[in-house]
């Protein structure tokens, strides 16, 4: 029985538990007293621990809390910044740009991802925009509207004084990327140009066409090689890490696989930061990087960091449909395209099959704008999505199977000239194209909502440091700035104001006790956490079944998006534990990996996150199931109005639900942090 | 339709490759080339052999991460990346050979996966405008005309696969360099380093053994981001400049 604690002694560091806790075995019930069974859906599931609280949430004037808290992190001097050393897991916008920072500052920064090139981390595929509270347009926004937006999309579930701080810091954004060189949009006058994104009534998305993620990261990736070229940032490319290394109750490194060679290496250091992005490829089709993962952030679960509300997903409203079971991936239209694009159905089921251009105008349904016409097309994706949903489960989808609906460019070319929509959006038409074998400029494109973001993750604290003292974490990785829905374009601003200007300023109120007591690769905890992950990696090659690691992930893909997916219920997520856990045994009895682990295997690659993605499913479920409430992305079905809309319980679930690990054999212990809303008052969202 | 594969299978950098024949009997014209690829691995694996390995990793054109030699073409018959290449683009009964890129600076790691590792290096050598976080003007200090602005993109879309220097004959990497180069150069960001970047980016171009251009403009044929042939012009310009100087 493990007797660690997760409560660290140090001041200023870890989060507050209400009282000290100790690490699992839940398998026990008398090791615990700081536990009950938990009540509720998902009573028999999970136990119930001490409540939550972010020991570094700031108080005072919400508009003087990050000044207040930079003033008040301790600083590091520069001539030590050299001896502390600080492992970054990803290198997308979070990681990138904390690297750089930080490597421009002067510690010693080693980065890790698994892709052969920092800048081919997933946020390179992000088109749309990044919002920032310029005001460029003089259109009544400011950084106060930003933060209220932010936390209205979110519907009421994410913090006030993050949420705050996230909008203050997104000018800075936009001045540092255009210092690097960011080509974004411009005027003929030579301003930068803006567009508006779903969920708002004002435009302030900041784009380079369709490519703005692309843009961003470059800007990132460059300033993180000039620091490798100068020497403060190390680079390892094709590196997976594959574990966590805590050391009396500190992280303090990381076990990573050489992708290559196979080698498993250790890496030490003062402090580690995951910046590895989100876990939508637990669905298996999503619109996230094939390799997306949760492997990173889901072994820092695993050794005592609290997962934040799993199950809040994004279901992006506009990808391309799915065209067959061969399908490996889902692929986005920015959302960027219902500014200008109309959508629509038949009105009558029997028009289904015909040529859309030939239905006339008061036989189509523009349905988002007949129900909300106040934001119509560009109401924020959760409502989209699940207006999508409700029609084709009326029988009005479009394309093979019915699960589609169009998104128009007819209007749009009539009015701006194609050139113009060519300028606006040509790349995303020549990627649809591309994709369906269908040209958009003459015949309405068709979308169906897909999986595309997730808003849990790590669990964080003000100072983006999970419970596990030395583990920061930041970008999609961590749970905290979207609540239950993200708006559009907030992901980038959010990675970027981790990595460029939150956690440097964060992270060295915990280095500024460092260097941290040397610790050896001969370390008891060392030498345990590379034994974990040699034994994992040879007892997976061992299995020798007859089933392939893909088909065990479509497998679970399909489950999540039937009962984990745009709408959940009771009935259905119990039904999916039972057989996600079915689905994880058998694996474990019958997967098939050739080839040897001491080269390139890519098939052992896919294993190790599908054995993760298994563990994860689950928790996800859980999560879902406990949370009888519907709040943006999370729909159950038992908890809406009567005109079907999401349906939040503030006085029941108005909590993050922050995960503890409860062993393979135990259940996951749940504990809950509220939320106070003292600046924006909670109110029933409404787009209409 | 019925497909016959020939493809490269080379254990490890060090072990000597050969071309291996396969056949795949129920491809849909639907599915992307890598689809295609997969199918043919899932079938791999059922009977036993170990799978292809060949790179990807967003599958939607932008990241960088694929690019095979198919019948001897970068990224195969259509200007697009290997990602967005789809069966459509074939017939019933082809016959396809898939290789990986070859040149001396990008070594096969296995099969179909190379190491690409020297473009980074381009990039440290000065390939970024210097500057710290933090340090940044308004954004709307300095106006960019929009030409400018937009010329600046069209280099900066530039995903890194690679296909340049896999489609040139000398293996050059002077589209690379020169959409950098273009793209920092357009910007008045990039003004105060324009002629130590250009001189550091080429002298790392040649230390890792890439070729020199001979302007036969293969590599901008190839670009699945449709880079102008014209961004070399601009790189033996700046570069002329540059020495002038004395950089
Ligand atoms: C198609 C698409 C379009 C989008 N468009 C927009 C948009 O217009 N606006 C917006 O705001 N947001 C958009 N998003 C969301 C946004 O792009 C992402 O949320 C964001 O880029 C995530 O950035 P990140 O730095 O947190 O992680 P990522 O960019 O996902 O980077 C993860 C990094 O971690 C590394 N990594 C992961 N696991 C491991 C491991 N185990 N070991 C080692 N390294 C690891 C990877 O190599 C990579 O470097 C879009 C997303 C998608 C999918
Ligand atoms: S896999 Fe990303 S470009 Fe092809």
């Amino acid at each position: 029985m493990t007797q660690q604690k997760t409560t660290d002694t140090t001041p200023g560091t870890g989060p507050e538990m209400t009282q000290t806790i100790d690490r699992p075995d839940t398998t026990d019930p008398g090791a615990r007293p700081d536990l009950r069974p938990g009540s509720g859906d998902a009573a028999g599931y999970f136990l119930e621990g001490v409540p939550i609280r972010d020991g570094k949430a700031p108080s005072g004037p919400i508009s003087e809390r990050w000044g207040a808290r930079q003033f008040d992190a301790r600083l590091v001097n520069p001539a030590n910044r050299r001896k502390l050393s600080v492992i970054i897991v990803g290198t997308g916008l979070a990681g990138a740009s904390a690297a750089a920072t930080m490597g421009e500052q002067g510690y010693a920064v080693k980065a890790f991802f698994y892709q052969d090139s920092p800048r081919r981390a997933h946020s390179i595929a992000a088109q749309g925009g990044i919002n920032a509270a310029k005001n460029y347009k003089g259109d009544g926004d400011s950084v106060h509207r930003l933060f209220y937006d932010t936390v209205k999309g979110g519907d009421y579930r994410s913090r006030e004084s993050n949420v705050y701080r996230l909008a203050e810091v997104s000018v800075n954004i936009i001045d540092q990327c255009v210092a690097q060189g960011v080509p974004f949009a411009r005027e003929y006058g030579g301003l930068l140009d803006n567009r508006s994104f779903g969920g708002v009534q004002v435009s302030r998305t900041f784009y380079a066409r369709g490519q703005t993620g692309q843009q961003l990261l470059i800007g990132a990736y460059q300033a993180l090689e000039r620091q490798v070229g100068a020497g403060t940032v190390a680079t390892y490319s094709r590196h997976e890490m594959l574990e966590l290394v805590v050391v009396d109750g500190r992280a303090r490194g990381i076990v990573a696989r050489d992708l290559v060679t196979g080698a498993i290496e250790t890496h030490l250091a003062d402090a580690v930061v995951l910046a590895s992005g989100g876990y939508g490829n637990v669905f298996y089709l999503s619109t996230n990087a094939l390799g997306s993962n949760v492997t990173a952030t889901w072994r820092a679960h695993r050794k005592g960091a609290l997962f934040g509300n799993p199950c809040y997903t994004q279901i992006h409203p506009t990808c391309i449909p799915v065209s067959g079971d061969h399908q490996s991936k889902l692929t986005l239209m920015s959302e960027s395209l219902r500014n200008d694009g109309r959508i629509w159905v038949p009105k009558n089921t029997e028009d289904r099959e015909k040529d859309p251009r030939e239905i006339p105008e008061e036989d189509r349904d523009y349905y988002l704008e007949r129900i909300y016409p106040s934001f119509g097309n560009l109401v924020p994706r959760d409502i989209a999505s699940r207006a999508a949903k409700y029609q084709c489960d009326e029988g009005k989808g479009v394309g093979p199977g019915g699960l589609g609906v169009y998104l128009d460019f007819a209007d749009a070319i009539k009015r701006l000239g194609r050139p113009a929509v060519v300028t606006k959006y040509g790349n995303l038409f020549d990627m649809y194209s591309r994709i369906t074998g269908e040209d958009p400029y003459a015949t309405p494109m068709r979308i169906y909502p897909a999986v595309h973001y997730v808003m849990g993750g790590l669990w964080v604290d003000y100072d983006l440091q999970s419970s596990i003292p030395g583990l920061f974490v930041t970008g999609e990785a961590n749970f905290s700035d979207h609540g239950a829905n993200r708006l559009g374009a907030s992901a980038l601003m959010q990675g970027l104001a981790d990595g460029y200007f939150v956690l440097p300023n964060t992270i060295r109120d915990y280095l500024a006790d460092g260097p941290f007591e040397k610790i050896t690769e001969a370390n008891p905890a060392v030498v345990a956490a590379q034994q974990d992950v040699e034994q994992r990696i040879a007892k997976l090659m061992s299995v020798n079944g007859t089933r392939s690691v893909d088909s065990y992930h479509k497998e679970l893909g399909h489950i999540m998006w039937e009962y984990c997916g745009m709408e959940r219920s009771e009935e259905g997520l119990k039904k999916a534990v039972g057989m996600i856990r079915e689905l994880r045994e058998d694996f474990w009895r019958n997967v098939r990996i050739l080839g040897s682990a001491d080269s390139l295997n890519q098939a052992l690659e896919k294993a190790g996150r599908v054995v993760d993605f298994l563990e994860l499913g689950e928790l996800m479920c859980i999560d879902a199931l406990n949370r009888r409430e519907s709040c943006g992305g999370h729909f159950r079905a038992e908890s809406q109005t009567e005109d079907g809309e999401a349906l939040r319980d503030d006085a029941g679930y108005s909590y993050v639900a922050a995960w503890e690990w409860g062993g393979e054999a135990g259940m996951p212990i749940l504990h809950k942090e509220d939320l106070v809303y003292e600046f924006v008052e909670m109110k029933q969202r409404s787009y209409k | 339709m019925k497909i016959t594969l020939k493809i490269w299978r080379q254990e490890k950098p060090s072990a000597d490759g050969a071309m291996k024949t396969y056949a795949l009997d129920d491809v849909s014209e639907d599915m992307s080339f890598l689809e295609m690829l997969d199918q043919l691995n899932e079938q791999l694996n059922n009977n036993g052999e170990e799978p292809v390995a060949f790179d990807s990793d967003c599958r939607e054109g932008i990241c960088g991460m694929c690019g095979l030699m198919i019948n001897g073409q970068a990224h195969g018959p259509v200007q697009t990346t290997t990602c967005q290449l789809h069966m459509r683009s074939f017939k019933d009964g082809d016959t396809i050979t898939v290789e990986p890129w070859r040149a001396d600076a990008f070594p096969v790691l296995r099969d179909l996966c190379v190491d690409r590792g020297a473009l980074d290096r381009m990039i440290q050598a000065g390939g970024y405008v210097s500057a710290n976080t933090g340090s940044a003007p308004d954004a709307h200090a300095t106006p960019v005309p929009k030409a400018n602005a937009d010329r600046a993109f069209e280099a900066a879309t530039c995903i890194g696969c690679g296909a340049c220097v896999a489609a040139c004959p000398n293996a050059s990497a002077s589209l690379f360099v020169g959409a950098k180069i273009t793209h920092l150069g357009e910007l008045p960001q990039g003004q105060p380093e324009r002629h130590t970047r250009v001189v550091g980016m080429v002298a790392q171009h040649d230390d890792e053994g890439f070729g020199g251009c001979t302007n036969i403009g293969e590599c901008s044929a190839a670009c699945p981001q449709e880079i102008p042939l014209d961004v070399i012009s601009q790189l033996n310009k700046d570069l002329r400049n540059a020495l002038r100087a004395g950089a």
